[in-house]
């Protein structure tokens, strides 16, 4: 055979393209991203083409705008003289608010929901087992108007109810609390606090180098924990208890002072936890029940006594299975949170994408930046989970 | 893999198809044999369903004339309820062919959402109603009130406005309908409500005890409310601009469904009779049939006919006619000759 030949019997032919299994999938995916292209290049074209021919001004100086409109809760300071990118900023801070005090609250009732779907108590598991069942089935907006419905219900702002001898009123204006007003010189708790909490990290480095070194273990957190709380405290008597409450007092309509939540934001934040809270019950309790009965049958015989079986047994490996649904979770009750359009509670959805939308027209930007949002907020809840797994998964060795 | 170029596909070509409905509006409602009439969700008097589930009301009204002039029957329209924030989007796409819900003009809706007002068919202004037990009478009064406003409108902003104007601090409340507003009003959430007058009328109408409710005196803004198509098609604004005109200056000339047929044939006033199509050729400039006031006319009425079957002093809603009258009745409808 000389050598031409065998060039022609290697030769490249066309239809080896979709013949031959090695060139196949490589050839169909060019031609997949190459329409895909010409689909997005098409629609971004046609999109342009339509708003002109509409006379519709686009871009995003509207964001320099005054907005004109008033928000009822803002964490910065807003009234309707600030630009519609601050009202962005506002609904933002209320996502935010939602998603973090509902992830808390939810994971919370999920984990102890989860153990107590576990427990031996018949009585106490079947409850448990009935509450996520009818959580899980019936859809969060149902939930949302539920809760709503039920605050609405409440006495009104007048007839409020009031507990804690006069310092905290509930009514179907929100629960009203005494606001923190700090005093000169309340500026070192915080700053003590944040010296415990970084003395605490390096402590527990510290135990952890002599324990792997030495065998001896220290009461890591007992000791941390009488550190980041005791310490602040002691700090605020030393200091004088530099902090005064302001208790709310019935203005003509409404009360005046003190910190309220809203009623938007409790029904929100309640539905959205006890919603997501029945799915993280199930995620821990499978994560539980994963871990088998021979961990802790080897971890006893090995010496060990429960409460330390359970700590550095059970629960590593548990974690490992119920931190990546966790995510997911967590993720949803972020992404639910927009829901809140269906009671007035004003996050980012219905300052940008609701009244700027409306009041300045441009919807494909609004929509354009909501969609930038979510999709930021669940990236980046997503890469710290993603830090916690690989920090919590199994060191194979 | 396969899979994936046929989605590709059909998602093209639904693209594509998409593209093609630009042609002449009133061309379109014809060929489909419908008008497609964006209304509200429901404001009593303004329009609701009626007890057979058909839409009824001073807005629906205006979309029925449309149909009455371009079909000669006034079943001929479909209705989208929009709230006040899809109703822009549901216009500009495409998906409705008119707007007859309570909307302001304003300058920024006619000139930048890419939208033509055709006229005014309701004068109104924003005001406050709260409970008589509040023990206040004037919206001045209410420094540290709880304010439900349904979101997306120009109450928002004359509100925002008014408040800062005359230094007060409130809480607004915003909602998403005016249906739910009523629900949180009701609820005492909130200490008074804002909206157009007329739409306070309205609503005041269905509480329980409307007489423990009182519309405070200051009208916060102006409030042009009318019927609007999409930007750049000016025969089909032009229809529905002159069906409103027809509807007014019937009132002007005292041409009511009544009298109608017997002006049909001719009179000796030749404003109705150009109107009514015995003389000239109005309906050929505008490209519709020769009867086509004839039908608004009679099978809508005219504007006062409109009013009072639906708002005026007969009806819960009970509002006097006031800026809506005719000019020659110290109020401020006034249409263009017929000529």
């Amino acid at each position: 055979m000389s050598l031409a030949e065998a060039h022609v019997g290697n030769g490249f032919v066309i239809s080896r393209l979709w013949t031959e299994k090695r060139y196949r999938s490589i050839f169909f995916q060019i031609i997949a991203l190459a329409l895909l292209i010409a689909l997005i290049f098409f629609i971004v074209n046609n999109t342009i083409a339509n708003l002109q021919a509409l006379g519709v001004s686009y871009g995003f100086r509207f964001l320099a705008q005054p907005s004109n409109y008033d928000i009822n809760q803002h964490l910065i300071a807003y009234d309707s003289t600030s630009t519609h990118g601050r009202a962005a900023i506002v609904g933002l801070l209320n996502t935010g608010l939602v998603a973090v005090c509902g992830i808390i609250l939810a994971t919370i009732l999920g984990f102890t929901f989860g153990v107590l779907r576990l427990s031996n108590n018949w009585v106490m598991s079947r409850i448990v087992y009935v509450y996520i069942e009818a959580t899980r089935n019936v859809p969060v907006l149902l939930q949302i108007l539920l809760w709503h419905g039920t605050i609405l219900n409440l006495p009104t702002a007048k007839n409020a109810i009031v507990f804690f001898s006069g310092t905290f009123f509930l009514s179907n204006r929100g629960l009203t609390v005494p606001g923190p007003l700090p005093e000169p010189g309340f500026q070192a708790v915080p700053i003590v606090f944040l010296i415990a909490v970084v003395g605490a990290i390096v402590f527990t480095r510290w135990a952890k180098r002599v324990q792997d070194e030495t065998g001896r273990i220290y009461p890591v957190f007992l000791i941390n924990t009488v550190a980041i709380i005791g310490l602040p405290v002691l700090t605020f008597l030393v200091t004088g208890t530099p902090l005064s409450w302001e208790i709310a007092e019935m203005g003509r309509f409404n009360l005046a002072g003190g910190v309220t939540l809203r009623p938007e934001f409790m029904a929100l934040w309640l539905a959205l936890s006890f919603y997501t809270a029945a799915f993280i019950a199930e995620v821990v309790r499978a994560g539980i029940q994963s871990v088998s009965e021979g961990q802790t049958e080897a971890a006893y015989s090995l010496g060990l006594r429960p409460g330390r079986t359970t700590r550095m047994i059970i629960v590593p490996q548990a974690l490992r299975v119920i931190v990546p649904p966790l995510t997911s979770q967590y993720l949803n009750l972020t992404k639910n949170s927009s829901l809140a359009i269906a009671i007035g509670y004003m996050d980012i959805t219905a300052t940008l994408g609701g009244i700027t939308l409306n009041q300045t027209g441009q919807a494909m930007e609004a929509v354009m930046l909501l969609m930038a949002v979510y999709l930021s907020f669940s990236l980046l809840t997503s890469l710290f989970m993603n830090w916690y797994n690989h920090h919590t998964k199994l060191v194979e060795r | 893999m396969k899979k994936t170029i046929g989605i590709l596909a059909a998602v093209t070509s639904a693209t594509a198809l998409s593209l093609g409905a630009t042609a002449g509006t009133l061309d379109d409602v014809r060929a489909k044999g419908h008008i497609q009439c964006g209304v509200s969700t429901g404001v009593p008097g303004f329009g609701f369903t009626d007890d057979a589930g058909n839409w009824q009301g001073f807005d629906p009204s205006v979309c029925q004339a449309v149909a009455a002039a371009v079909f000669g029957d006034t079943s001929k329209v479909k209705y989208t309820p929009t709230t006040g924030k899809t109703r822009f989007e549901a216009l500009k796409s495409g998906e409705i062919d008119m707007l007859a819900r309570n909307t302001t003009w304003t300058f920024s809706r006619d000139v930048d959402l890419g939208l033509t007002f055709v006229g005014v068919n309701y004068y109104d202004g924003q005001g406050f109603i709260g409970r008589k037990s509040l023990g206040i009478s004037s919206a001045k009064e209410l420094d540290g009130a709880s304010v439900c406003i349904q979101t997306g409108t120009t109450t928002e902003l004359n509100l925002a406005d008014f408040f800062r104007i005359n230094g007060l601090s409130y809480e607004p409340v915003p909602i998403e309908t005016n249906e739910e507003a009523r629900t949180n009003y009701v609820a005492d959430r909130c200490d008074v409500y804002t909206t157009d007058a007329s739409g306070l009328a309205a609503t005041r109408s269905t509480f329980d005890d409307p007489d423990a409710h009182v519309v405070y005196p200051e009208i916060i803004s102006k409030e042009p409310l009318g019927p609007l198509v999409r930007q750049g098609d000016d025969q089909w604004a032009d229809v529905v601009r002159w069906t409103l005109n027809v509807m007014i200056n019937a009132e002007e000339y005292g041409v009511s469904s009544a009298n109608v047929d017997d002006l049909k044939g001719g009179s000796d006033n030749p404003e109705i009779n150009r109107m009514l199509g015995s003389e000239g050729n109005l309906n050929e400039m505008i490209g519709l049939d020769k009867d086509w006031a004839y039908n608004i006319i009679k099978q809508v009425g005219n504007y006062g006919e409109v009013f009072e079957r639906f708002l005026g002093a007969n009806t819960p809603i009970g509002l006097e006619r006031g800026l809506n009258a005719l000019y020659t009745d110290g109020g401020l409808l006034y249409a263009p000759p017929m000529r």
